[in-house]
């Protein structure tokens, strides 16, 4: 293996390289990115970057800017297709870049309402750009804020504005926020805090339409008959992978990258982040995973994955399956939370340390007599050693009595 | 190699100690300690895993 391309600039992607080269690979290392700056830290976008408290170059990964590295850049352009069979990469501009393997990292796009995206005042965010154009927008002005969706996103954009004292109206149609990942209970006390720091949050109801008048969006009219007005509005419903470039490509594309239990899928193709889907062996789950921890960790594994192959392609590398215990966290306002493992709405939940009423606690998710995650508001240290227990099969019986 | 962490970006969730214990505990009142400021050079790989895994970017390796 001489030549790897790495598609996505981002955290996979330049986690892979860095892994590629940490782990001797010396061959011609290219990476495309349709971003056409540096690459840069996601997270921040929705917290101190809407803000204010930081800039752009706050931002920047460390990994984009390492010569020892030797990178070849593709730098603001994009892929748009792979040919397995001839081994190379098109890109946009109609050159082809060919691959001995090949590094999929593209991550995802969020999912826009049809028919709202050319209206003036109407966002995502998922990049720089998009940051810097809502905290454009909040900066000139903006009174009331209407955030669609009560996921992570949207949920640390209402925290970010309520933080510029900007008026909130947050929707969901779901029963609370963050139900999907965190379950009813805890996405009450999500609620709770959100209504606390004067959120207007509207939740089991949907957005009928978003309308504009001559200088952009003006109200959001809701399932329930309520007409909200908006000088902004920003969209949080969710993410789509970016595996529009691989359409045809032989790849099994479904919701993501299909990939095997070791991450390859394909030989000598490899994927990670938020664009890759595979069986997770721990949770006996086909999953994608949206986390920033995981989008490093999974870069790292895949790239090892991927040495692995070239050193013995006909090796199933059973020893390379891919089982983590998912971990993220989201700040909101002054509250700190962190989730380790794959919750259900319907698992069982326990307090084992803190209290709800002092929005300050540790919970644990159970089912089927394990333990399957840990969550925690404003107990950091906690999780980690949780998620430790998770992977090594911690059975509820015994974290309730210890 | 001298470990420097901003406390102030430093938001105690642990990642780091779950790498390298001997470097890094995060105790019951849930501040993080840094150990032993000057780890010997058989830490270096685990704590430039740390550098790169750290949620916050709150940990620079200097040396
Ligand atoms: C606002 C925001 C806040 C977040 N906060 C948190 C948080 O607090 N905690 C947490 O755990 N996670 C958080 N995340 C999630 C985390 O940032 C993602 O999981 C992570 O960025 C995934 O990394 P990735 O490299 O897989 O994909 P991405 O970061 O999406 O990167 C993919 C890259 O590929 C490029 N690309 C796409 N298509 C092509 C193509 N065809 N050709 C070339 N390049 C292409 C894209 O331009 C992009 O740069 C947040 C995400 C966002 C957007
Ligand atoms: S990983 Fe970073 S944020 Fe977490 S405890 Fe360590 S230094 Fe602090």
């Amino acid at each position: 293996m001489d030549r790897v391309v790495v598609v996505g600039a981002s955290l996979a992607g330049m986690r892979a390289a860095e892994t590629l080269r940490a782990e001797g690979f010396a061959g011609t290392l290219t990476v495309v990115g349709e971003e056409a700056g540096p690459p840069y830290d996601r997270p921040p976008l929705s917290k101190q970057v809407l803000t204010g408290q930081w800039d752009a170059d706050r931002i920047a990964l460390p990994s984009g800017a390492k010569p020892e590295l030797e990178l070849t850049w593709e730098r603001g352009v994009a892929a748009i297709g792979l040919d397995l069979a001839a081994g190379h990469v098109s890109l946009a501009d109609g050159r082809a870049v060919p691959f001995d393997g090949l590094v999929i990292a593209t991550g995802a796009a969020a999912r826009w309402i049809p028919g709202t995206r050319a209206i003036p005042g109407v966002f995502t965010l998922r990049t720089l750009d998009d940051a810097l154009a809502i905290r454009a927008a909040l900066g000139a002005g903006v009174q009331r804020v209407v955030v669609v969706g009560a996921g992570f996103i949207g949920a640390e954009v209402a925290a970010s504005c309520r933080a510029r004292g900007v008026a909130v109206t947050m929707v969901e149609p779901l029963p609370q926020p963050l139900s999907r990942v965190l379950g009813d209970v805890i996405g009450r006390v999500v609620a709770e805090v959100h209504v606390e720091h004067g959120v207007d949050l509207r939740l089991g109801v949907g957005v009928e339409a978003i309308e504009a008048g001559d200088h952009g969006v003006e109200r959001v009219r809701l399932s329930d008959g309520n007409v909200i007005a908006a000088d902004l509005v920003v969209v949080g419903i969710g993410v789509i992978p970016n595996t529009g470039w691989l359409e045809g490509s032989g790849l099994t594309l479904d919701d993501g990258v299909l990939c095997d239990e070791t991450t390859l899928a394909a030989p000598g193709v490899v994927a990670a982040g938020d664009v890759a889907r595979w069986p997770n062996p721990l949770f006996g789950e086909v999953m994608r995973v949206e986390h920033w921890e995981h989008a490093i960790d999974m870069g790292a594994h895949a790239a090892r994955r991927l040495l692995a192959w070239a050193a013995s392609p006909s090796d199933p590398a059973l020893d390379m399956a891919y089982g983590p215990v998912p971990w993220f966290w989201s700040d909101q306002y002054d509250r700190k939370l962190q989730l380790a493992g794959r919750v259900r709405p319907d698992d069982e939940l326990a307090v084992v340390a803190g209290s709800i009423e002092d929005r300050r606690f540790t919970a644990l998710y159970g089912r089927n007599g394990r333990v399957v995650g840990a969550f925690a508001m404003n107990m950091p240290a906690r999780v980690v050693k949780y998620r430790q227990a998770i992977a090594a099969g911690l059975t509820w019986d015994d974290a309730l009595q210890g | 190699m001298r470990v420097v962490v901003d406390f102030d970006l430093c938001e105690s969730n642990a990642v780091c100690m779950n790498i390298v214990p001997e470097v890094f505990e995060v105790r019951e009142d849930d501040f993080l300690y840094v150990l032993q400021e000057e780890p010997g050079e058989e830490f270096r790989a685990q704590v430039t895993e740390a550098v790169a895994r750290c949620p916050k970017q709150a940990i620079t390796l200097e040396g």
